[in-house]
């Protein structure tokens, strides 16, 4: 029966019908409900690892125990699983493995527009790229026997358009895969005896899925009226050319985006006056076109920076819009904001109260940055914060100067704790705070190895932080509750002045999740309040001053007297619970 | 049939995702190809959000573009403003006159605009635009100020009522059912 089916359920769907097994994953936007989605499924074993690298390498295994398996991870996270990535290219697989990667072109949840195309190509394993829901499924079976029948791992590359639409799709059945595992040295210890053995094969394995990609079905040409302009695009790009071209133009459009044809490319170059590649982010196709000797469009019109759209994709082909009307009225931005009753906003409103030069990290604490909170100074990657701030204060930067390394519980577990190790070892100095909310936010609330619960929302054993941190070694360690202001200050000042490394964890659970219970609104007093915007200084949306008053919004306020702790004059107080 | 397109927007959190679920399924009964994209991530944090819902008989792209939207259902009246520009010539935009202030506005780097509504009416724009959040409150509970839009904006679709209501009964717990069809009807007679 057909149903309407997000791109990453497709491709949860897809792996449940291919007979994927087993998933271990870390959340990233937008990669997340793939994993969530897959582990519905009875017969999915389904997890959260604590990191890419360490995700794709229990996919590894469970792909040599021959099970079918799975990976998925944002853009950047890709970096983080680079190393075992290629290797496992060399080892190849026994039953079949899929690594699922999103990018996030227009940055709407990323530190960066990477492409993750070049990883097809650097690691040497086949990409595929599906355009829309119905192809996420259908690609996901595919390659899983691709991957069985060419003994490699095999990407799914998404991107936000595609794996953030719903688009129809028409469910099958599962087939039930497994394969013995028998011990091959030869295969699987990649010392470098075997790895030269391997290399060859690796590159053997590439010309013949070259090969496979001069005719397979999913690299397609739609035929067109016009042979002026031919058009070679995938995935959400090929969305816009048909949607402003029709049937006008004939478009190759490319399902495997690594390898590509070679003689299907010439021979459809030929058969048209101008080739042009539209591809959203770096020119990946047209630098093959180029290495092909074909003369082609492509980056001097299509930008490599940012999302492109139908009106864009018109434009640059000399076609017609229509134009909306833009209203003549100064429209202020709405940037996200941390949510009422965030447990990070005092924790990062006493950072600024102290000028305090904070080294951020991946999460929603990043909103610390925005004013009126203003309350870091760097965001580079998961687990820079620790790292960078060990760098800084070994150099000098904490010369006059109080600085802090601010993690998330989940970021902290991914890939903090060795850059803790290297504070301790190296013997730092500087102080740690992990804003522990119980819970990984910003990609819409997984579990992780603190919160005591795994994927599938049953118990599972909770790595207990301060214990974590003092056996690396640090010695100083302490927990504060962000919604007091003044155990903060103290913490932070006693903490920041001693010459030794340390971790304050700024403990309280996310206020979204569904059993914190919310206490009740704020009362303002109008007869109080003198208007001092002492309490604006939080940035908190459910406070604003109207007619010079503060005034508290109700539906927003969860009680978290954070403000009234700011208040000079009594104005903001706590209503009583029943 | 020509490809149909409706915008949804407002503030992260409001809940059009629940919106963009009912549409799509009312359209999915009704044969339509469809594409529904909607936001995850960092801007749902009280951010200004966008849903497109596309349906007709092939939809390529996912996204709603410049000019091409016959319909902008927005939750918030500065977030109507916002998007005029993506409003096809014709179109129709359905606003809560409900004010959400935006951070710039609450610490004083920006005013809210006043006289928004007129503003698009002058403007030459088909507005209409009604307290939803009453009407919300008055089915009985704040949150469901998106099925009072869609009851609003089921007045231009040839869909039979109950065809929404059978929508609105597969997309929402059943414990919300009465209070969500109560408030479907109050928006489509508002």
């Amino acid at each position: 029966m057909k149903t309407l089916m997000l791109g990453n359920e497709a491709v949860a769907r897809g792996l449940y019908e291919g007979g994927c097994s087993f998933v271990s994953s870390y959340p990233g936007t937008p990669s997340t409900e793939i994993t969530e989605c897959v582990a519905v499924y009875q017969e999915v074993y389904a997890e959260w690892a604590p990191n890419e690298k360490v995700a794709m390498e229990a996919a590894f295994g469970a792909s040599l125990a021959g099970k079918r398996s799975f990976c998925a991870m944002k853009h950047v996270g890709l970096n983080v699983a680079a190393d075992p990535l290629f290797t496992i290219a060399y080892t190849g697989v026994n039953a079949g493995m899929i690594i699922g990667v999103a990018d996030d072109a227009g940055m709407h949840s990323s530190q960066n527009e990477q492409d993750s195309r070049h990883y097809a190509r650097a690691a040497k394993i086949p990409m595929l790229e599906p355009a829309d829901s119905a192809e996420a499924l259908a690609f996901t079976k595919l390659a899983y026997e691709l991957s069985e029948q060419y003994d490699t791992p095999v990407f799914i590359k998404m991107c936000t358009r595609v794996s953030h639409s719903q688009s129809i799709v028409e469910p099958g059945q599962r087939v039930e895969v497994s394969r013995k595992y028998e011990k091959n040295p030869q295969k699987y210890i990649m010392m470098p005896g075997n790895a030269k053995m391997r290399h060859p094969f690796v590159e053997e394995r590439t010309r013949k899925l070259a090969q496979w990609a001069e005719t397979c079905e999913i690299n397609r040409i739609e035929d067109g009226t016009d042979r002026s302009i031919g058009i070679i695009t995938s995935s959400t790009s090929y969305q816009y050319v048909k949607e402003v071209c029709g049937d006008k133009y004939p478009v190759m459009k490319l399902g495997m985006i690594w390898p590509l044809p070679q003689q299907k490319i010439k021979d459809f170059a030929a058969s048209v006056d101008t080739l042009v590649v539209v591809e959203e982010l770096d020119s990946f196709i047209e630098t093959h076109c180029k290495e092909l000797g074909l003369a082609c469009v492509g980056k001097e019109k299509f930008s490599c920076i940012g999302e492109f759209s139908q009106n864009l994709v018109a434009e640059k082909l000399g076609v017609d819009t229509v134009s909306g009307t833009k209203l003549d009225a100064a429209i202020p931005n709405r940037p996200p904001v941390m949510c009422a009753g965030c447990p990070h906003r005092g924790l990062f409103y006493t950072l600024a109260k102290n000028k305090v030069t904070a080294l951020g990290d991946i999460g929603c604490y990043t909103l610390g940055a925005v004013p009126p909170l203003a309350a870091l100074d760097t965001t580079i990657c998961m687990g820079a914060s620790i790292s960078g701030m060990h760098g800084f204060v070994k150099s000098g930067g904490g010369e006059g100067r109080k600085v802090v390394a601010v993690i998330g519980d989940s970021t902290f577990m991914h890939s903090g704790m060795t850059g803790l190790v290297n504070m301790a070892y190296n013997e730092s100095c500087g102080t740690v705070i992990i804003v522990d909310n119980s819970i990984t936010g910003m990609t819409g609330h997984q579990q992780n190895p603190t919160t005591g619960f795994n994927l599938k929302g049953d118990p599972a054993a909770k790595i207990d932080l301060e214990t974590l941190c003092r056996a690396v070694g640090i010695k100083r360690v302490r927990v504060v509750d962000p919604y007091n202001l003044a155990e903060c200050d103290a913490a932070i000042k006693e903490e920041t002045a001693v010459n030794e490394p340390s971790v304050i964890i700024s403990r309280r659970p996310c206020a979204l999740l569904k059993y914190v219970k919310h206490k009740k609104p704020i009362i303002a007093d109008d007869h109080k309040c003198v208007g001092c915007k002492a309490c604006m200084k939080i940035g908190c949306p459910a406070i604003s001053i109207v007619d010079g008053k503060a005034k508290i919004d109700n539906t927003l306020c969860t009680g978290c007297g954070v403000c009234a702790q700011l208040c000079k004059f009594d104005a903001l107080q706590a209503a009583k619970e029943a | 049939m020509k490809t149909q397109n409706i915008m949804i927007v407002g503030v992260g959190g409001q809940g059009s995702l629940l919106a963009s679920k009912l549409l799509g399924r009312m359209l999915l009964e009704k044969g339509y190809d469809i594409k529904v994209s909607e936001v995850h991530g960092m801007s749902q944090r009280g951010g200004s959000v966008v849903t497109y819902v596309r349906f007709g008989d092939k939809v390529y792209s996912p996204v709603i573009d410049k000019g091409e939207a016959d319909f902008i259902v927005s939750f918030e009246l500065l977030e109507a403003a916002r998007w005029t520009e993506f409003l096809k010539p014709g179109g129709r935009i359905v606003a809560n006159t409900q004010r959400i202030s935006p951070m710039p506005v609450i610490i004083g780097a920006a005013e809210y605009p006043q006289g928004l509504t007129e503003k698009m009416q002058v403007a030459g724009l088909d507005v209409d635009a009604f307290d939803a959040l009453a009407l919300a409150e008055q089915a009985g509970s704040a949150k469901a100020v998106n099925i009072v839009l869609m009851g609003y904006l089921s007045r231009y679709f040839e869909f039979t009522e109950q065809e929404w209501l059978d929508a609105i009964e597969k997309s929402v717990p059943a414990k919300f059912l009465e209070l969500n069809k109560t408030a479907f009807q109050l928006g489509r007679n508002a």
